[in-house]
């Protein structure tokens, strides 16, 4: 195979990797964000739930930051098409996003009941909103997005923010991706707390989860009445300009296509329900650890399968089907590509190694008592 | 050519210049406080005196609240490339991308996983082990700081990559060439060294304010003659670097340093004057008011007394036969796009390294398609296009000046600082602590100046000689900018007012609220706070 065409799946490997990081470790701070009001009812429950995250929830955002970088690098036209074709969903997932690392640092830096339930308010939705987009993203491109280029390259748009926002299908896709998160939160919440956080961490933990297996499965089903899309022609090898060089057409159900091709893809999807069903009695049984690695499971089985149902494309286009992004067509140079995945062999292992350290420096429970007493923490 | 509304251009640029300057107000605090809570830190391991370890808590409290809007505005700007500069980023991404995703690899991930520790692991790390935590964090930020300097260094000077007509875009070719970019090195330094000078700047005004209400005065002698000599010697570097860079400058974006000066017409060695103080009328295409010092400006930009330097007027005239080969390249490129004949092509790669001058004519041509220009009007175009090629001259001139005067500002009053400090002659000096005090925002002001400087010297371009800034946005309605606008305006104007609020607080509340034993937040009260 050409050395090109291995690079650029190396890199949709790799961006499949952060999507799992990000949804797996930011999903699980926000999961923490979004139950905040529900598992703490007094001001020092919800100091402990914070501190449980607070040593580590500006290194996992990073794997968010780290995700729009390695798009930017590997995949420059679809980060520059897609960003913008989202633009007003973007930018409420931004807004939403700037107010936490804030929220973090000056909710408990001032003793005021309704300056602190103001900042709790905020941990709800920006644990919940950026969730929420992140799975109705998905659930957009797996329908198609209205846009096209012209000559020189720059994209059009030729649909509404509105219908990405509200369409059933991404609001499905937005609730299973908030479920997740909800789940690995209050896992995480059971892994370091004691009751009476605990016990209530694991009531939505458990709940969520089965939300989650739900949504997955229903999903499952509705994608088959959807219209998918088909490479007919385009060269893997080719160079990264969607203006020309492919063709594509529209069947509804495609997106099942690979699964019959290759059988073995069913173990993604069969993964998923697999491991949300085992966190879920995990959680009952009280082994939140081993629950925290099927969170893990159920984002592999997540992302893995909209991955496969949709290989090669990235985000296929309603208006100009042919115009569609996809690995090979939106990919950067073969030497941009080497060079990142240089710097990615080096540095990815090293992160995952510093960051199991801190977790391990940081282990233990985290006790209300001593929150109240620690002025440093949040 | 389909050329995005202008209105959407100026709104993407506004909002772009905005949340870059206010993201740009925590992150030189941030460069500069990382090391010197590093140095507290370090003479605290060293020398075991309880004072360092106060004062590394103290400054690091104050620390915190700044490095969470630095990080959270700092979304932002990964964010709008990508949302608002989309053909920007598809033309120039290839190469660009990459310095912003090492930044990501390299940097920021280990700046921010180590920062917790840093405030959260007192208790659980051994001294030397959180002395070593504290200068990951600063390394990692400033290392962060380099790999988007190289990213920007790019955008000014785009060494380490070509055109490719196969797929429309620049071709990242070499890895060496971006990251030993010299304008990068050198922006680099430059701008980290001022991130230290606004942190000198921040302590050693606050640890003035305690002076002058004698309260904390050890502590606060200590923290100010820190600063004060941590300052002097940054200030020396950002301005023997600004030089660097000014040469830089003066080879790579002519229109740049010529703007920067005011220089209309090329410049007469050596009696040529330094201007320091005019009225450049973008207009008309002359200054007003001019005041010089003679014989300073040949040595300055050129380090020699004979060079002249091309004014502004000749740089336009020099740009005429680059405009009409770029309208070459670009009718070739389109013709090779639609038949992919091979004379084209040849005839594309004969004009290849005009082409941008090409497309920044396009606003002027019939029909805003330079590919359809008739013989006739090519010579009229040409000449609307000219006076394009230079980025707002007012603009470029003055925050250049605000910046330098601040600068020498910098320089005497960290001097002064530091012998007062010496000679422990501080406390009777009292409109000179007063001065220091409200001297805290002026470093931050001054590298904003310096933003703009580099920012607006380098229009009409986003790719210097590449990519017209009018065609790099995003097609978007201008409803769409005026929701995200309104948006950040209403945002960042409260986080600025928490942001104040919660500094001068906990400015105010000093060091001694900060031990352990003065804990004011009592459980009791804390529970009826609760709901």
């Amino acid at each position: 195979m050409d050395i090109y065409v291995v690079l650029k799946l190396v890199w949709a490997g790799l961006l499949c990797v952060l999507l799992i990081g990000l949804g797996l470790m930011v999903g699980m701070d926000m999961g923490v964000g979004t139950l905040l009001r529900f598992v703490g009812r007094t001001d020092g429950e919800r100091r402990t739930a914070l501190n449980i995250i607070g040593p580590h929830w500006d290194g996992n955002q990073v794997w968010f930051i780290l995700g729009g970088g390695a798009i930017f690098a590997a995949f420059p036209t679809l980060y520059a098409t897609s960003f913008s074709v989202f633009y007003v969903v973007m930018i409420l997932l931004l807004f939403s996003m700037i107010l936490r690392p804030v929220a973090f640092e000056y909710r408990s830096k001032v003793d005021a009941r309704l300056w602190r339930a103001s900042w709790d308010w905020v941990f709800l939705l920006s644990g919940f909103l950026p969730m929420f987009v992140y799975g109705a993203a998905f659930g957009n491109i797996l329908q198609g997005v209205g846009y096209h280029f012209n000559w020189t390259g720059q994209y059009f748009q030729d649909g509404s923010f509105l219908a990405y926002l509200l369409n059933p299908f991404a609001i499905l896709c937005g609730l299973m991706a908030v479920s997740l998160s909800v789940m690995q939160g209050g896992v995480m919440l059971m892994i370091r707390s004691d009751n009476p956080i605990h016990d209530r961490a694991r009531r939505y933990a458990s709940r969520a989860g089965v939300l989650a297996v739900v949504l997955f499965l229903a999903g499952g089903v509705w994608v088959r009445g959807i219209r998918g899309f088909v490479l007919e022609q385009g060269d893997p090898a080719m160079p990264a300009n969607p203006m020309q060089g492919q063709h594509v057409s529209m069947q509804v159900g495609a997106w099942l296509n690979n699964y019959a091709a290759h059988p073995a893809l069913w173990l993604l999807p069969v993964m998923g329900v697999v491991s949300m069903l085992a966190g879920v009695a995990l959680v009952l049984a009280n082994r939140p650890r081993v629950a925290w690695w099927t969170g893990l499971g159920a984002w592999v089985g997540t992302i893995g399968t909209v991955a496969a149902s949709m290989f090669p494309f990235f985000m296929p286009s309603t208006t100009r089907p042919d115009q569609s992004l996809t690995i090979w067509n939106s990919s950067a140079s073969q030497y941009g590509l080497t060079c990142m995945l240089a710097v990615a062999t080096i540095f990815v292992p090293l992160i995952l190694c510093y960051t199991s350290w801190c977790y391990y420096v940081m282990r233990g429970k985290v006790h209300t008592a001593d929150i109240i007493k620690d002025t440093h923490s949040y | 050519m389909d050329l995005i509304n202008p209105a959407v251009v100026d709104l993407s640029r506004f909002q772009f210049a905005l949340t870059a300057l206010y993201h740009f107000m925590f992150v030189p605090l941030t460069l500069g406080l990382t090391f010197m809570l590093a140095a507290m830190e370090t003479v605290y391991v060293v020398t075991g005196k309880q004072i360092y370890k106060d004062m590394a808590l103290f400054w690091g409290k104050l620390f915190g609240i700044n490095f969470a809007l630095g990080v959270a505005t700092g979304l932002t700007m990964e964010f709008e490339f990508g949302t608002n500069w989309s053909m920007y980023s598809r033309f120039f991404g290839d190469m660009f991308g990459t310095p912003l995703a090492i930044e990501g690899l390299m940097a920021f991930f280990m700046e921010s996983t180590f920062v917790g520790l840093m405030f959260f692991g007192w208790d659980r790390l051994s001294k030397p082990g959180h002395l070593a935590i504290t200068y990951l964090v600063a390394l990692g930020s400033n290392l962060s700081a380099l790999w988007i300097l190289v990213a920007n260094a790019s955008m000014n000077m785009p060494n380490g990559a070509h055109f490719d007509p196969e797929t429309l875009r620049m071709t990242f070719d070499s890895f060496v060439g971006v990251v030993f970019n010299p304008d990068a090195q050198a922006k680099f330094v430059h701008t980290s060294v001022a991130g230290y000078v606004a942190a000198s700047m921040f302590v050693m005004g606050i640890s003035a304010f305690y002076l002058l209400r004698k309260q904390h005065r050890e502590f606060a002698a200590r923290s100010f003659r820190m600063a004060a000599l941590f300052g002097i010697f940054s200030t020396v570097a950002v301005i023997t670097l600004g030089d660097v860079l000014g040469r830089l400058d003066y080879e790579h974006q002519p229109t740049k340093i010529a703007a920067i000066e005011g220089l209309w017409h090329t410049s007469k060695p050596p009696y040529e004057p330094w201007i320091v103080a005019a009225l450049p009328n973008d207009a008309k295409q002359e200054s007003s008011y001019e005041i010089g010092v003679p014989f300073v400006l040949t040595p300055l930009i050129t380090h020699s007394f004979d060079t002249p330097i091309t004014g502004m007027i000749e740089l336009e005239e020099a740009a005429a036969p680059r405009i009409a080969s770029g309208i070459t390249a670009v009718s070739a490129l389109r013709r090779y796009e639609e038949n992919h004949q091979a004379a084209d092509l040849e005839l594309f790669r004969a004009h290849q390294d005009d082409m941008g001058f090409g497309l920044l004519a396009t606003r002027h041509a019939p029909n805003q398609d330079v590919t359809a220009i008739e013989p006739e009007q090519l010579q009229n175009v040409i000449e609307q296009t000219k006076p394009d090629i230079l980025p707002n001259v007012f603009v470029t001139f003055w925050s250049f000046r605000l910046m330098v005067f601040l600068g020498m500002f910098f320089f005497v009053l960290f001097a002064m600082a530091s012998y007062l400090s010496l000679k422990n002659q501080l406390e009777r000096n009292r409109l000179f602590l007063k001065l220091c005090m409200w001297s805290i925002p002026l470093p931050v002001l001054a590298t904003e100046f310096g933003w703009i400087t580099a920012e607006a010297g380098r229009q009409p371009w986003t790719v210097f000689d590449r990519l017209p800034t009018f065609m790099s946005a995003s097609t978007h309605g201008v409803s769409y900018m005026l929701f995200s606008l309104a948006g950040f305006t209403v945002l960042y104007s409260i986080f600025i007012a928490v942001e104040l609020y919660l500094m001068f607080k906990f400015a105010r509340l000093g060091p001694e609220a900060h031990a352990p034993h003065d804990d004011h937040a009592d459980p009791a009260h804390l529970s009826v706070v609760a709901h």
